[in-house]
């Protein structure tokens, strides 16, 4: 009986789109953007500055040199030296490890974080929501920089608790977007399906929600890269992150800001330069990402 | 090789038309490449008269009303073809002759109401603009506002002028949409699915509204829904479009008596019609699927489809062709279209019947009431059903009724009020789903409205039913497999299948992936939450065909909740209708059906277009569904109901549910023969009461007194 | 209305009271031993102890909390370390010199950051919607102390425009010019941010049905984009704003570091660089009211201009 409608499925009722294949659609889709190709080269220079400085840096950025101080760039030193004779070019190129370390860390641990409360949040609902959402709501009326402050003056500055600090305030504000997400999805009724074959919470969260929402924590995840750079950035910049005389570049602008007025701007305009290329590409690879997988 | 469009027959003279469409093509650009939506559109309204394009989702209806409005999507264009207005071409008007077009010529209504008005304007003030671009000082466009408020039948016009959109009905907004539309008396009034987002009896209201609307201003009408009986009563003459072509065109009454097109015949075929019944009757389906979008076949677009075509068909497009009668085919076999075998035999095996004594579910003083912010809505009021093994209760009702407030209270997906029972075979359940044990979850299962949002997306047929299959009827291993080919099977669909995401299936495949899924534990009761509604008539067809099958061979008892009264008297042993929480009626199908009815339900079924326009006396009821957190007082029926008691009963005491006939059950004050009968008045013409004609999704889903956050 | 307007105060309290927790534990719990920071490495023992009794630590969490939190309530905001002297002393000041800078920086930014998301959006597609939408996005990239010191080196070494430092005294119209530069580097990362909302609001508008309503009633474009598009695009914008004042407070700490302007931003810096915990906990709780109140205002204003809340139960 029906066996005419069975035939007909055979030949279609299949749309032409495996998962596979939907997938590396996505991923041609990206590397051909132009957005990303572009952001994708920028941050692949500072990697490879970050591990292989080492072997083509032209002068070591530690070494002084006290006659020679304060020289505008030059065949020589191609970014200059700073006053203490320092090679600035080496000096930014060896200034990418640090941040290329500490950011990244932060922000998975900011994304792990968020996501776990942010699932928890929107599934529990009711009172873990209303309490965990107003504690997150209360560190949020602070700016990131200075809850870092407070709590890096608290427990003294090091790179660990600079990862600790900026991935806490970081799960903070992604566990908002992941909860906004979750309360969608727990709405459809594949959820309610799950309920009505026993499912625990554990598994519906975490095997049923969690892969439908991964397209907006990735989307979070490149944009939170981009301001860890900048948080890890400032809070050096204002002496609370990597310490001096390790190269860096946030450090090594507040070392040489006041020989601005002096006209020895190549001291701090190379790393600042270098701090606004790393984050440009990164947002310009989140942006292209966002824009294939959020369509 | 086109032919001329054949002349119409409309009664009022054509010498000029209000709108003809010329051989239309609309492209849409779709990552740099060209996909033709529209191909070869031609039709004409005469002045005065009204025409109907109906088909199913991606037929290219709207895309037609956008291009004619020359509001396509930034990406669509017309590529070809002439659009004329009262004589003008529009596609070569400018920016200000295409303004003054719109506001003199031509207006449109669409679908949701509640998105058209601009939510931060008052109601007065939209409607005053179309006056004011007309050149009326504001505070006479103010006047002729309420005024033509007054025009659509809104009684009370000074609140609505006052009012913001969101304080009112769906039914209410649409009344104003249709008065700014009309208020300026244009040539040609285009309605795009006007009443596919309100409710059967505002509906009725509103195609009323706009019937008699047209004829005090003798508007020309372009009217366009998925609803064949719609298009049938407000329609002249019918173009039936299918994949971006009018395949069949002609008067709409000749084109659905006798239809000329294999896929005209098709879908009038998968209507579940009066007379038709699960037990003797089997739909016909559409084989196939529709052409993916941008898609141009060699030869006719429904060949691979179609059972007569031939080699012909298959490598040369046909043309309109006259057809006699002032009709027009898309076919070269228009002559055998009418003898289209049947896709789906049409008979039937079934085990048909109750087999037990013992109903297998009861449902005793089942209330549900739900508070939020110090307000209480009592979406379900002490509820009684019983049903046997087999059966299939039919559960209807508009928006706020409580139908899938029952349906998530049997699941334990929302807990009732204290007091409830539900009954599995004689055993209590526990009130939610999370204390309910394996077996009491695996017997009562559901199919819900929407598979795009019932299967998880990012999991595999495989995982979907296989998981079920673990978790309910606790197999593994070898065994689940099996099982798992089994039942993919009894769907009618492949272990190819299996590998799949829901993503790469068509709508009618996901709903039956939902089945398998529901039917993997065996269930002994299986909720149908409008399983159908959000599928095209073609697929729904095969899909009720299925439910039947999986029906007769598993017994297993259907609680099938519905809008379309058409689905659900073909496929119901009982009927309970719902208002406001309340069972009105309850009892055996036939019976329900033939009367004498309960005064909503037999609003409910008077309100229901028919095909054959032959309409009994329709009645009406006055003003919009009460909310059901203020219901009325005494009967809540009463506010609308146009038998009520004049001596005031009705507004003071609610009736009990009392036994009008064996097994049937009606709260009304109303002795039985004071109630009306319509089918004994319909019962000489054919089909007095067809519903849901329907040849596309629901867009809406009705009921909304479901709210996430209620839940606790 | 007024119910939901009560209840979002009562909000902001709580969050309020949190937020006074999470300063307390990290700045008079965390350090650990507030005595011996006080009087330095060199104190005797007996000393730091006796101090630290003086100071009420001996007593348990809740009560110093209770101590603490009351004293702020009093208007009491402590003694600075470093000043030995009232914060308030330092504080409220530093904290008009901020709004003011604030102030600059939301007159230029605010303006112009709509009309730039409009624009762009109302221009979807187009290489001037490309631009905006990339310019704001690199410029709210990059760090405030990066811009801030590409304006100086132009506008303050090589044009010789506009000073280097910003100045702390003197009357407002007097500092104004001094104001300029740090408030744009303030106004760079708060543009592209502001104006992408401001740009995904308008777009969602023009492709709503209303807006098709409005436009196939005949009204012309301009009206249709102004009476009908805007008045709804910008609603949301509002809350938008006032978030952003925080990220503004959290700039203003790099920018008066930067410029060498005496702001709370500033303060609170200095107070960190030298441990001065009451200094620091005092100017963290008053940018969290700022905060909180900024969005209560934003939520207000919402509240009335958005017919949807403000006739919520008054029908």
């Amino acid at each position: 009986m029906a066996t005419t409608e069975a035939d007909d499925l055979r030949s279609g009722g299949v749309l032409d789109a495996s998962s596979k294949r939907l997938r590396r659609e996505q991923l041609r889709l990206l590397v051909r953007s132009r957005t990303f190709k572009a952001g994708a080269a920028i941050l692949l220079v500072w990697i490879v500055c970050a591990v292989f400085g080492g072997l083509f840096r032209p002068y070591n950025p530690l070494a002084q040199n006290l006659l020679n101080i304060n020289q505008p760039p030059s065949a020589r030193h191609l970014f200059g030296t700073d006053n203490l004779g320092r090679d600035v070019l080496s000096r930014v190129i060896i200034g990418s490890r640090d941040i290329l370390v500490i950011a990244p860390l932060a922000t998975v641990l900011g994304t792990v974080l968020g996501t776990v409360l942010g699932l928890l949040q929107g599934f529990y609902r009711g009172a873990v929501d209303a309490i965990t959402g107003r504690v997150v709501e209360a560190f949020l009326a602070l700016p990131v920089v200075i809850v870092a402050f407070l709590f890096i003056v608290a427990v003294g500055p090091s790179e660990a608790s600079l990862i600790i600090v900026i991935g806490f305030a970081f799960g903070l504000v992604i566990s908002r977007t992941v909860r906004t997400a979750v309360l969608q999805e727990r709405e459809l009724d594949y959820v309610a399906a799950a309920r009505l074959r026993g499912e625990g919470a554990v598994h519906t969260m975490f095997v049923e929600v969690l892969p439908n929402i991964l397209a907006p924590i990735i989307v979070e995840f490149t944009v939170r890269l981009g301001y860890a750079i900048f948080a890890v950035a400032t809070l050096s910049f204002l002496g609370f992150g990597v310490r001096p005389p390790t190269p860096d570049w946030g450090a090594d602008i507040a070392a040489n800001a006041q020989y601005l007025a002096a006209g020895y701007w190549w001291e701090t305009l190379f790393s600042a330069l270098a701090i606004a290329s790393l984050i440009t590409g990164i947002n310009l690879i989140g942006d292209s990402i966002e824009s294939v997988i959020i369509q | 090789m086109t032919l001329a469009l054949p002349a119409e027959t409309s009664p009022t003279p054509q010498d000029r038309h209000t709108l003809e469409v010329d051989h239309l093509d609309v492209a849409y650009t779709v990552r740099g490449n060209d996909r033709l939506t529209l191909r070869d559109i031609s039709f004409r309204i005469g002045q005065q008269e009204s025409f109907g394009l109906v088909g199913e989702s991606g037929c290219g209806k709207s895309t037609t009303v956008q291009a004619i409005t020359r509001y396509l999507p930034r990406n669509g264009r017309v590529t070809a073809g002439s659009i004329t207005m009262g004589g003008r071409d529009v596609m070569s008007m400018g920016p200000e002759g295409l303004r003054r077009l719109r506001a003199r010529e031509v207006s449109v209504v669409y679908q949701e109401p509640g998105r058209a008005l601009n939510p931060s304007m008052r109601i007065g003030r939209q409607v005053a603009e179309v006056f004011e671009i007309m050149g009326s000082p504001r505070k006479e466009a103010m006047e002729r506002a309420g005024h033509a408020l007054r025009t659509v039948q809104i009684a009370d016009p000074g609140r609505v002028i006052r009012a913001y959109p969101h304080q009112l009905s769906g039914g209410m907004l649409q009344r104003v949409v249709i008065a700014m539309a009309i208020a300026v008396e244009p040539s040609l009034l285009v309605l795009d699915e006007p009443t596919t987002a309100l409710d059967a009896t505002v509906e009725a209201e509103v195609l009323d509204l706009v019937s008699g609307l047209r004829e005090q201003f003798n508007t020309a009408v372009l009217f366009i829904s998925h609803n064949l009986a719609v298009i049938a009563k407000m329609c002249d003459r019918v173009g039936v479009m299918y994949a971006g072509e009018i395949v069949e065109q002609g008067a709409a009454q000749e084109v659905f008596d006798d239809p000329r097109h294999p896929y005209t015949v098709g879908l009038l075929r998968c209507v579940p019609r009066r007379g038709h019944r699960k037990d003797h009757d089997r739909l016909d389906s559409i084989p196939g699927f529709l052409p993916s979008p941008g898609e141009v076949p060699t030869g006719c677009v429904f060949a691979t489809r179609c059972a007569l075509a031939d080699d012909r068909c298959r490598s040369e497009t046909p043309a309109m062709e006259d057809v006699g009668g002032a009709r027009a085919s898309r076919c070269f076999k228009h002559e055998e279209a009418p003898a289209l075998p049947r896709a789906t035999p049409a008979d039937v095996a079934m085990r048909s019947g109750r087999t037990s004594s013992e109903p297998v579910i009861r449902v005793e003083h089942v209330s549900k009431t739900y508070s939020a912010r110090g307000e209480s809505v009592r979406a379900l009021v002490d509820v009684n059903l019983e049903l046997y093994p087999g059966e299939t209760l039919g559960v209807v009702g508009e928006s706020g009724c409580g139908k899938t407030t029952l349906a998530r209270v049997l699941l334990g997906l929302t807990a009732p009020d204290e007091g409830s029972v539900v009954e599995i075979s004689g055993q209590r359940v526990a009130p939610t789903a999370a204390r309910r044990g394996r077996d009491e979850l695996r017997l009562l299962q559901i199919v819900f409205q929407n598979p795009d949002a019932a299967l998880n997306r990012r999991h595999s047929v495989r995982h979907i039913v296989g998981r079920t299959l673990t978790k309910l009827a606790g197999l593994d291993g070898e065994e689940r497999e099996e099982r798992l080919i089994d039942i993919v099977r009894s769907v009618r669909m492949e272990p190819r299948h299996l590998p799949m995401r829901p993503a790469q299936l068509s709508g009618g495949l996901k709903q039956r992936v939902a089945i398998a899924r529901a039917f993997a534990g065996q269930p002994a009761v299986l909720v149908c939450d409008e399983p159908t509604s959000a599928l095209d008539v073609s697929v729904q067809a095969a899909i009720l065909n299925l439910l039947v099958d999986l029906q007769s061979r598993e017994q297993v008892t259907y609680v099938f909740i519905s809008h379309d009264l058409g689905v659900v008297r073909y496929l119901s042993d009982r009927i309970a209708v719902l208002y406001l929480g309340r069972i009105m009626e309850y009892g055996p199908a036939e019976s329900v059906f033939a009367g004498p009815h309960h005064p909503y339900t037999e609003a409910l079924l008077s309100a229901v277009p028919t095909l054959d326009g032959t309409g009994r006396e329709r009645i009406r009821l006055e003003g919009d569904i009460p909310s059901p957190a203020d219901p009325p007082s005494g009967c809540v029926f009463h506010t609308r109901c146009p038998r009520r008691l004049a001596d005031g009963t009705c507004e003071t005491v609610e009736p009990p549910l009392r036994e009008v006939e064996p097994g049937k059950v009606m709260r009304c004050h109303l002795p039985l023969d004071e109630l009306g009968r319509l089918e004994e008045q319909g019962a000489s013409s054919r089909s007095s009461d067809d519903r849901g004609h329907e040849v596309g999704p629901h867009a809406v889903d009705h009921d909304v007194e479901v709210v996430g956050g209620l839940d606790p | 209305m007024g119910k939901y307007l009560l209840e979002r105060l009562g909000l902001a309290v709580l969050t309020l009271v949190l937020l006074s927790m999470i300063v307390f534990v990290a700045g008079q719990v965390l350090p650990g031993n507030p005595g011996r920071a006080i009087l330095g490495h060199f104190a005797s023992q007996s000393a730091v102890a006796a101090l630290n009794r003086q100071l009420g630590l001996d007593k348990p969490l809740p009560v110093q909390y209770w101590d603490w939190i009351s004293r702020f309530a009093q208007g009491n905001l402590g003694r600075s370390y470093q000043y030995s002297a009232p914060v308030s002393q330092f504080l409220w000041p530093a904290l008009g010199r901020s709004l003011e800078l604030a102030v600059v920086a939301f007159v230029i930014v605010v303006p112009l950051s709509i009309l730039g998301g409009v624009t762009a959006a109302l221009n979807r597609g187009k290489a001037i919607d490309r631009i905006i939408s990339i310019a704001g996005l690199s410029l709210a990239t990059v760090p405030e102390f990066v811009s801030g010191i590409v304006l100086i080196v132009i506008f303050a070494i090589e044009l010789e425009w506009l000073p280097v430092d910003a100045q702390s005294q003197g009357s407002f119209f007097t500092v104004l010019p001094s104001l300029i530069l740090p408030a744009i580097a303030l106004v760079f990362v708060l543009f592209g941010y502001i104006a992408r909302m401001a740009r995904a609001g308008t777009v969602e508008a023009l492709d709503s049905d209303y807006v098709r309503t409005a436009t196939l009633k005949g009204l012309p474009r301009r009206t249709v984009v102004f009476r009908h598009v805007l008045r709804n695009s910008l609603l949301p914008t509002i809350t938008v704003i006032a978030t952003q004042t925080g990220y503004l407070i959290g700039g203003l700490v790099v920018i008066e570091t930067l410029f060498n302007y005496q702001g709370i931003g500033r303060l609170i810096y200095d107070a960190a660089l030298s441990k001065d915990f009451p200094m620091l906990e005092a100017g963290i709780l008053v940018i969290g009211v700022v905060y909180l109140l900024a969005t209560l205002i934003a939520d207000v204003l919402y509240t009335v201009l958005n017919p949807r809340l403000r006739l919520q139960g008054a029908e």
